[in-house]
């Protein structure tokens, strides 16, 4: 018996097994709790994109009749030498396209029918015509936008009065939701039907452009100098802890700081993607700072000595070797920050750019507004079509987001180095 | 007996007959050190150490670990100069130059003084430009052929060409240990230094590997200085001519390395080399 009791080994003990036990059912559960943080993250992801593809889909359509319209009564010139779109636009409307399709509506869809084509519709026949003039001569077919009311009454909405007509017209096969491409193409309109996100887009553009410009160099070289030449000391940490504490300062306060200095400075720029881009630059470097820092303390000190030792100098150091290899990292951080200012709204709305701007900036210093603030403005928009366009902004905005850390990422791998 | 002229070096120097086959071609130090001494912030981490190093003799620098031996080889080529805190006093001459003096380059410096580490840091680029890294900054070459011939002969002295002719342009980072090693004395060599000092170069690699570098620097004894600390007293007295034994920050016993292990002048030295403390 005592030699049975002198065979038992010490992991062999019912209380070693029991802890054993114990151990693993520890492990066991934190594997489950992680998955259940997992899974929620995802589910509420799926849930918030299912949704907005659902709602975005009607903003990228358009609720349009169909017109057709025989030129060959009122045959309308176009002057060959006339080249410009306008120019064609507006020699059409001397011509009195407006009536011809007016004329030609109400034959097609009778008086109650012609009356719900919208009033700008005889614009985008004259914007085909100049790109297309052989549409000018014989029996075309048009699908020309509807009304903002006939729209709502065809999605089962709106004034009662209209459904019938809006019923009656879908059953003839002259109304009909389109994809409406254009959408992505034009700019804000007071009628949905009308509105496009072209201008907001490259408004954000430019804006991150001007951004990037500013931040990104200035970031870089100022994260460089506190990682490689400031010496340690109370002064470097107190820029260190200012550095920290902007990146964590309300985005508002930026706005203020842009519409105090840089509006003082440029007063004429109201608006502008410039002193947007500016502004937003002053949120985004702290962001790029600290990342840029952490990325080069991460660069091996080998690497350093390495160098050093075969004669460079710290100079040549700093951009042969460590520079390169904290790049990845400074990216990354970058993207972060870019994606932060994409999405921010509130400095903007004090610097002026959330005007009802109805033209795409055509540069730096025109009025202009962004993404975020178009889906801002739209979704205080009571009409239906507005809230259909506000999901279609944002998943434009999302699209935007996506392909900038895709590029993000595609630029980090490229320049990423084992060692 | 050139060796005689220099009766100041602190080399005591009984077995003279060794001094015969070991081809002294001039009495004159390559590196000369007097009384340095090197600080961290108010630590003394080197107390007063004297060394003469010669470009025909390997020296090793031995010694239990913490005892200064790898702060006074950076001192050497002023790698201690990128720690804020360091400090160093005395003289060390190249040449007969102080390279503490103010009119002394530290780039330049260093394009004489190479330096080989403990871990292999080849740089994470092709095993070409690991080795024209130096030739291109220190503008030694006027064209490619002229560099292509550099790195060529750089790889070749570090017995590396064989194994890498046919795939210079992967990374320096994919070969194993022991090659990243001798391509980090490429490296060292490719900007033609005078003197090469090793920092327990084969500490991190097998022993068939460490078999090659210590034959390597054998080979290359004579035409650079090469200054080795170790933890491995074999390897110290396979590879070096001359040892000096350091411990807590002093200078205990410097001569010929048969003197130090066969007939060692201090007691500590020979506890050390008997393995009693270290």
């Amino acid at each position: 018996m005592s030699d049975a009791a002198a065979n038992i080994r010490p992991t062999r003990t019912p209380a070693f097994e029991a802890r054993l036990k114990k151990r693993y059912a520890a492990e066991r559960r934190f594997k489950a709790i992680g998955l259940s943080a997992i899974l929620f993250s995802v589910a509420v992801l799926v849930f918030l994109l299912v949704t907005m593809a659902m709602n975005g889909i009607g903003g990228f359509q358009r609720t349009e009749l169909r017109v057709p319209v025989d030129f060959s009564a009122t045959p309308l010139t176009l002057t060959a030498d006339v080249q410009d779109e306008r120019d064609v636009v507006q020699s059409l409307e001397r011509q009195g396209l407006r009536d011809i399709i007016d004329v030609n509506a109400s034959a097609a869809l009778g008086e109650e029918g012609a009356a719900q084509v919208n009033s700008e519709a005889w614009r985008i026949v004259a914007q085909q015509i100049a790109a297309d003039p052989s549409l000018a001569r014989g029996e075309q077919v048009f699908w020309l936008p509807t009304s903002e009311g006939l729209a709502t009454a065809y999605a089962g909405d709106g004034s009662a009065d209209l459904q019938p007509l809006a019923r009656q017209l879908a059953d003839e096969g002259a109304l009909a939701d389109n994809l409406d491409l254009g959408f992505l193409e034009r700019s804000d309109a007071t009628d949905p039907q009308l509105a496009g996100i072209w201008g907001a887009l490259k408004g954000s553009i430019l804006t991150m452009i001007v951004t990037l410009a500013l931040a990104f160099p200035i970031g870089v070289l100022a994260a460089l100098y506190l990682e490689e030449y400031a010496p340690k000391n109370r002064w470097t940490d107190l820029l260190e802890v200012s550095i920290n504490n902007l990146a964590a300062v309300p985005s508002i306060i930026f706005g203020l700081l842009g519409l105090a200095v840089f509006l003082w400075i440029f007063p004429s720029y109201r608006s502008a993607p410039l002193i947007g881009g500016m502004t937003l630059a002053l949120m985004t470097m702290p962001v790029i700072v600290i990342a840029g820092r952490n990325a080069i303390k991460a660069v091996p000190p080998s690497i350093r000595d390495g160098a050093l030792a075969v004669g460079a100098s710290p100079v040549q150091v700093v951009f042969h070797h460590v520079l390169p290899l904290a790049l990845p990292g400074i990216l990354t951080g970058t993207i972060i920050g870019m994606a932060r200012a994409l999405g921010e709204t509130a400095p903007l709305l004090l610097i002026g750019m959330r005007a009802f701007v109805s033209s795409p900036p055509q540069g730096f210093t025109d009025n202009a507004t962004v993404l975020p603030m178009q889906i801002f403005l739209w979704s205080d928009e009571i009409d239906r079509g507005f809230v259909e366009r506000t999901s279609a902004a944002i998943i434009v905005l999302l699209v935007f987001l996506l392909l900038m850390n895709g590029l993000a990422i595609y630029l980090r791998n490229r320049f990423e180095k084992k060692w | 007996m050139v060796m005689s002229e220099t009766t100041a070096s602190p080399i005591a120097s009984p077995a003279q007959k060794s001094l015969e086959h070991e081809n002294v071609a001039t009495g004159e130090p390559k590196m000369r050190a007097r009384n340095v001494d090197v600080y961290y912030g108010n630590k003394k981490a080197i107390d007063g150490v004297d060394i003469d190093v010669y470009t025909e003799y390997v020296t090793a620098f031995i010694g239990p670990s913490g005892c200064g031996k790898s702060t006074f080889l950076r001192a050497l080529n002023r790698m201690n100069d990128t720690i804020p805190s360091a400090r160093v006093t005395g003289t060390i001459e190249l040449d007969g130059e102080d390279i503490y003096a103010s009119g002394m380059d530290v780039v330049q410096l260093r394009a004489r003084v190479g330096m080989v580490f403990q871990k292999p840091n080849p740089f994470p680029k092709s095993i070409y430009d690991n080795i024209a890294y130096g030739p291109k900054i220190h503008g030694l070459a006027e064209n490619k052929p002229e560099l292509d011939e550099i790195v060529e002969q750089s790889l070749r002295r570090a017995g590396l060409w064989q194994e890498v002719k046919d795939r210079l342009a992967d990374s320096g980072t994919a070969l194993s240990g022991g090659q990243q090693q001798r391509l980090c004395i490429a490296r060292a060599i490719a900007v033609d230094p005078e003197v090469i000092l090793m920092d327990e170069p084969c500490s991190a690699l097998d022993p068939i590997a460490t078999a090659k570098i210590e034959e390597l620097i054998d080979e290359l004894r004579g035409r650079y200085g090469i200054v080795i600390v170790t933890h491995s007293m074999q390897q110290a007295a396979r590879v070096s001519q001359r040892t000096a034994f350091f411990h807590l920050g002093h200078l205990v016993e410097y001569g010929h390395t048969s003197d130090i292990f066969t007939n060692p002048r201090e007691q500590r030295t020979q506890d050390y080399i008997t393995g009693r403390y270290g």
